[in-house]
């Protein structure tokens, strides 16, 4: 049984509400949280496989070239060398989210620093990793450029209405201001790693990967197999933030290894192949123009940037997503532009675009608010839009002058014009400063089958991936809240891509794209039930293991009569996101202190409070908000990735030099959950969670260091030298 | 890693002889050595394990006012910050060390072992660049590249690399002494002449000579007054330095009559100019007399572009901690 | 020449290479004890030898003969969790779980360190034994990343088990 819903109309039915088991939203515990903390959570690299031998990525120190030949026989007679493998078909970068076909091909056409060119398999890992540093090569190599400043650039978006020029020059108040963001790593914990077999025709691969679908076709186009010949499992995933959403080297390399061997093969990048070699987050350069008159009502909004990627890349840091919405203004200057250069592929690293686009505009709206000399938080309500600035459509729901208020009152806002330098405690200057937050939705195409077991129990299943995200968690709590049953009594497959295809996990779209499969699939099985009992599916309540309607209940086990039912619930995005403006929104505070000597930053304090629809499990989805505020931290204050002038190798490419932030970084969280349903998001009225948390809330550490110290820093991150530079001397 | 014969010193004596060959590397608490291995910046083709020889005692040195103390070389970072001793007496010796690195790397890294400590320099861990430390000759990747985390002081046009601890830092403001054995002889050396300058050999980052094992730092009696150690970092931990200041700091009457600093992230060795000792001693703390103090310290100051902001930092750091040792208020 | 892992004796490896770590995941065949950097930059490799907490990705195996290693396996089970185990459950104190173990087998050390009174930067009084703060759990977690960030949890996690015991 199949039950398809292509979304073209908003459901406001909100189902999930009247159903009556009560387990949607709660706060309940991981149901695989057990096995991670006992170490029993199997990840990619780690499954026995008897005669698996290991592989290492052999890589070129040059930032473009071709390599010519690789003399195998370098390394051949080193103790343990199998092969060394340098196949045409091997990946020189990692495919883009969503691409579903091979990435760049040849490996041997080496675009930036550090490209993977070839695969060395020896017995042991130790055997592999020094014989990979002793491949003889012949290369051919080229200078590239390596500056986003110093080439042409092309444009990649543009939206132009009215005449911003003039309104600035007719604003009351204006502010046009230049910011910089360098590049940020996602630094999953655990390293890309891949544990290929083939057998009988058909590759089985153990990796670890966001987006299982999508990766198959990339995989099985990059290798040339058919799809139905590719198997990919990543029950658990030790962390992705993007950089797992597309097939990466070491997946293919692993593959065509066992596939040449005839053994299985075990490929793990180094922690410093990981930072060479995986997506980037592009560093952007971006000008914000606001004029506002002399309430600060804004009339001209500009946002214009730069970013890089690669040649042949179709991917740009979508800067700009959240700017077309988030304001006021009539008068409007959008505009994304890509530098071509040579450094890694720049791709989807945790919220791209909103992640480094909001906290730029967000400090630009707290210069503005200076400026009007109002209220930063009262300058954002003033300035929230009716309807979507550039197209008109209508918001389908939107929580941003709630969590502007309710933030505000949850953190004890001082509702005042900013004067920087009004409270030093010893050293440390004291300030807060606030931000909005705003990201858009999305949904994909996502099945997932659900099956009643005759002893009724559910079991949940469909190729999602869990990438910390709490997919195993709310995937059960819809199952449980629409067939009536406790969680314990549902069991949730996920990351095998046997299973019915899901979404994947990325771009926040995992939980309203995957819990809306689950959901449409439990419809099903409640039709059928009621049929079962003659009644119409609307008058049968399930709760806690039975039936019950008008006429009486029954046990679940006697319904199903010894005989397991199943449905595949399979959502399809329709109309109804495309009529609305669909996004999730929230509101930032901070207070912070800094150092009157040294510049140094810290964060002493910061609340969250996020409408994205419907909350599936309330703690799980506050789990993600305060990642999403650790990463606000890092790219406030810590983060940069810091290129070569010369060769444009990655120099920080380690986690000792690559600053994520640390525990003692992180001060007490706060976050308020706001409750919303977005009937035009998605089915179960929920949209994405797992990016809003960082979309904008660096800005509200940078409004605090200003109101601290009176430092206006216009470069992330924050680094103790770059406040230094900006603060007033005493 | 490159393949190593594997050999455990069972004495001293056993140990210097063996590491006297030009392939051999000691080990002792592994932390930098076997990071460095597995990079191929260290390629020993011998590694000597010292790390059970009894040399971890941490025991009082002579008697009486004249009290020092003895950090034996395997004596861990975790044991020597814990010690009674140090934190009553040589606390900026406890604060420089737990200021560094953290717990996991403490328990396991040793005096001797973080004294040779290797700089963290992005082109030195780096095989596939050019580094005049690690390979002579190949020139300095640093210089025209990415020199944020670089020397500014005392730095050469082969290498401007930094020494990265933590705890040198602080036993060079304490005038700490190592104490160095060979298999026939010993000798002691003052931490502040320990650590070499780069000069035109780089590869070079200290005194010890092949064959030689450091058996110890010896504290000198301690001198009372104020101790702080003041690390300037990206984050709030686990980074390392990129301006540092060891001081123990005493005053009679608003006179300084005692003005031992050190600094650390500045230079190819823990800093110390006792030129700026001589100047504050005798004279009344203020503001003016530490921007004098720090025009000494950086008169020779050179940046590479990307560490300017250290020339700053460092003026900066050396007010904050002179003004929170004196009082004065900025 | 045996390492002892949870009480029980494995052979030392033959290839002197070998670190701690991929001794015990390897070897051993204790997969719970992660890889994240392989160069002592990120704590998930946090197992506890003779008790004291170690990076083991920076210690080769060869060196620890005779010596007794715990890892995340040995300090509970499924069926039998630690006390530290159940609450990183109970506070969420972890997203994808793979710095988890880590992160546990610290908490677990840091715990004993404090009330054998080893000081921290975060530590005010040099002299004194260290107190419980919220800075001094979170300085002397901070030698393990988490990059979900999972921070917050942690500490709460880390609070509730040091409030049983004290």
């Amino acid at each position: 049984m199949t039950v398809h819903l292509k979304q073209d109309a908003p459901d406001e039915r909100n189902v999930l509400d009247f159903t009556g088991q009560s387990v949607i939203g709660e706060p309940l515990s991981r149901p695989e949280g057990l096995l991670k903390v006992t170490g029993t959570a199997t990840y990619a690299a780690e499954y026995e496989v008897d005669g698996c031998c290991e592989g290492v990525l052999v890589t070129l120190p040059v930032v473009r070239g071709e390599v010519t030949a690789i003399d195998e026989a370098s390394v051949l007679s080193m103790p343990g060398v199998i092969a060394v493998l340098s196949d045409e078909r091997m990946t020189g970068r990692p495919a883009q989210g969503m691409a579903g076909e091979a990435p760049f091909q040849p490996a041997k056409d080496v675009c930036y620093w550090g490209q993977p060119v070839a695969l060395v398999v020896a017995e042991t890992f130790e055997q592999a990793r020094d014989a990979a540093k002793h491949v003889a090569m012949d290369w051919r190599s080229e200078q590239a450029p390596l500056d986003p400043a110093a080439v042409e650039t092309e444009e990649s978006e543009s939206t132009r209405q009215g005449d911003l020029a003039h309104a600035m020059a007719e604003a009351a108040h204006s502010v046009d201001v230049v910011f910089t963001t360098e590049g940020h790593a996602s630094a999953a914990m655990e390293p890309h790693a891949a544990l290929a077999q083939w057998e009988d025709g058909k590759l089985t691969v153990h990796a670890s990967l966001q987006m299982l679908k999508f990766n198959r076709a990339e995989l099985a186009d990059s290798i040339g197999l058919e799809e139905e010949q590719v198997r990919l499992l990543s029950p658990y995933v030790g962390g992705g933030f993007g950089s797992k959403l597309g097939v990466s080297q070491e997946v293919v390399a692993a593959s065509l290894a066992a596939m040449h061997l005839g053994r299985p093969v075990r490929v793990v990048m180094s922690r410093q192949q990981v930072f060479q070699t995986v997506e980037r987050r592009s560093e952007t350069h971006q000008r914000i123009r606001l004029a506002a008159d002399a309430e600060g009502r804004l009339t001209g909004f500009g946002h214009e940037a730069r970013v890089s990627n690669l040649p042949g890349e179709s991917f740009a840091e979508p800067v700009l997503q959240s700017s077309h919405f988030l304001y006021a203004g009539e008068n409007r200057l959008l505009r994304l532009e890509v530098a071509r250069i040579h450094r890694m592929t720049a791709g989807s690293v945790r919220a791209p675009g909103e992640a480094v686009g909001v906290q730029t505009v967000e400090q630009a709206m707290d210069m503005l608010a200076e400026k009007v000399g109002i209220d930063p938080v009262e300058l954002r309500l003033r300035n929230i839009p009716d309807k979507h600035p550039a197209n008109g459509k209508p918001f389908s729901s939107r929580k941003l002058a709630e969590a502007l208020r309710e933030g505000a009152t949850a953190f004890g806002w001082e509702p005042r014009p900013r004067t920087p330098r009004h409270t030093r405690e010893g050293e440390w200057w004291i300030g807060t400063g606030m931000a909005s937050a705003a990201r858009v939705h999305s949904v994909v195409e996502a099945k997932a089958r659900v099956t009643l077991r005759p002893g009724g129990t559910a079991l949940v299943e469909t190729d999602m991936t869990d990438i910390g995200t709490g997919s195993y968690a709310i995937l059960g709590q819809v199952a449980g809240e629409m067939l009536g049953l406790v969680p314990d009594d549902i069991e949730v497959r996920l990351g095998d891509t046997d299973l019915p295809p899901g979404s994947g996990s990325g771009g926040s779209v995992g939980a309203a794209s995957c819990g809306s499969a689950v959901f449409l699939a439990c419809q099903g099985l409640r039709k059928e039930l009621a049929e079962r009992l003659g009644i119409a599916p609307e008058s049968l309540t399930l709760k806690d293991g039975f039936a019950r309607w008008s006429g009486g209940q029954k046990a679940l086990t006697e319904l199903l009569n010894q005989e397991p039912i199943e449905c595949t619930g399979h959502f399809e995005p329709g109309a109804s996101t495309e009529d609305m403006a669909v996004s999730s929104f929230g509101a930032f505070f901070a207070e912070v202190a800094v150092n009157r000597w040294t510049g140094e930053t810290r964060v002493r304090r910061m609340t969250g409070a996020f409408g994205f629809g419907r909350v599936l499990n309330a703690r799980t989805a506050r789990s993600q908000c305060l990642g999403g505020l650790t990463w606000c931290i890092g790219n406030a204050l810590t983060e940069s990735l810091l290129f070569d002038p010369v060769d444009g190798h990655l120099v920080n490419c380690d986690l000792a030099e690559y600053h994520v932030p640390v525990n003692r970084d992180v001060p007490d969280l706060e976050v308020l959950l706001l409750e919303e349903r977005d009937a035009a998001a998605s089915p179960i009225q929920a949209k994405g969670v797992g990016e809003l948390g960082l979309c904008g809330g660096a800005a509200a550490i940078a409004n605090a260091i200003h109101d601290a110290c009176g430092a206006r820093v216009f470069a992330y991150p924050m680094t103790p030298d770059r406040v230094l530079a900006a603060m007033p001397e005493t | 890693m490159r393949p190593f014969d594997y050999q455990r010193a069972e004495r001293l004596t056993h140990a210097a002889q063996l590491t006297a060959d030009a392939d051999t590397l000691a080990l002792a608490g592994g932390t930098n050595l076997i990071d460095l291995m597995k990079l191929q910046v260290e390629t020993p083709q011998t590694l000597v394990d010292i790390g059970r020889l009894s040399l971890g005692e941490i025991a009082d040195e002579g008697a009486g006012k004249a009290r020092g103390l003895r950090i034996g070389a395997l004596a861990t970072n975790t044991a020597t910050a814990a010690h009674p001793r140090v934190r009553a007496d040589y606390p900026v010796l406890a604060r420089g060390i737990l200021a560094g690195a953290t717990q996991q790397l403490r328990n396991k890294a040793t005096t001797g072992g973080n004294l040779c400590q290797r700089t963290r320099c992005y082109y030195f861990t780096n095989i596939d660049q050019p580094c005049n430390k690690r390979e002579p000759g190949s020139g300095c990747g640093a210089i025209k590249g990415i020199a944020r985390i670089h020397a500014v002081l005392g730095t050469s046009p082969h290498c401007i690399a930094t020494y990265p601890g933590d705890m040198a830092v602080a036993m060079a403001a304490l005038d700490a002494t190592v104490e160095i054995a060979s298999e026939n002889s010993s000798r002691s050396v003052p931490v502040r002449g320990f650590h070499r300058l780069p000069g035109d050999t780089p590869e070079r980052d200290n005194v010890l000579e092949p064959g030689e094992i450091i058996t110890a730092v010896t504290l000198p009696a301690p001198v009372g007054g104020i101790h702080l150690y003041r690390k300037v970092r990206e984050r709030s931990s686990y980074a390392f330095a990129l301006c540092s200041v060891a001081a123990v700091i005493a005053l009679e009457d608003n006179r300084f009559t005692r003005a031992d600093l050190a600094f650390g992230g500045l230079a190819h060795k823990p800093w110390h100019d006792p030129r700026i000792a001589d100047l504050l001693i005798g004279n009344e703390p203020s503001l003016a007399l530490f921007d004098k103090a720090a025009d000494l310290l950086l008169e020779d100051a050179q940046g590479y572009g990307e560490n300017d902001f250290k020339i700053p930092l460092a003026r900066r750091t050396l007010a904050a901690v002179l003004c929170e040792a004196t009082g004065v208020e900025p | 020449m045996a390492i002892s892992i949870n009480g029980q004796d494995y052979p030392l490896p033959e290839d002197p290479r070998t670190s701690l770590l991929d001794f015990i995941r390897r070897d051993a065949r204790l997969p719970g004890t992660k890889k994240g950097c392989d160069h002592g930059q990120c704590g998930a490799c946090t197992v506890l030898v003779g008790g004291v907490r170690i990076n083991s990705c920076l210690s080769l195996a060869v060196t620890h003969d005779g010596d007794e290693v715990t890892t995340i396996e040995g300090l509970g089970t499924l069926a039998a969790p630690s006390a530290m185990q159940s609450a990183f459950v109970a506070h969420d104190g972890f997203q994808c779980g793979y710095c988890t173990p880590g992160q546990i087998c610290s908490a677990t050390a840091m715990l004993q360190e404090l009330a054998a009174g080893w000081p921290s930067d975060a530590t005010a009084d040099l002299e004194a034994a260290p107190n419980l703060t919220d800075d001094e759990i979170r300085e002397r977690m901070s030698g393990n990343l988490c990059r979900c960030g999972a921070y917050a949890n942690i500490l709460a996690a880390i609070r509730d088990v040091a409030g049983e015991s004290a």
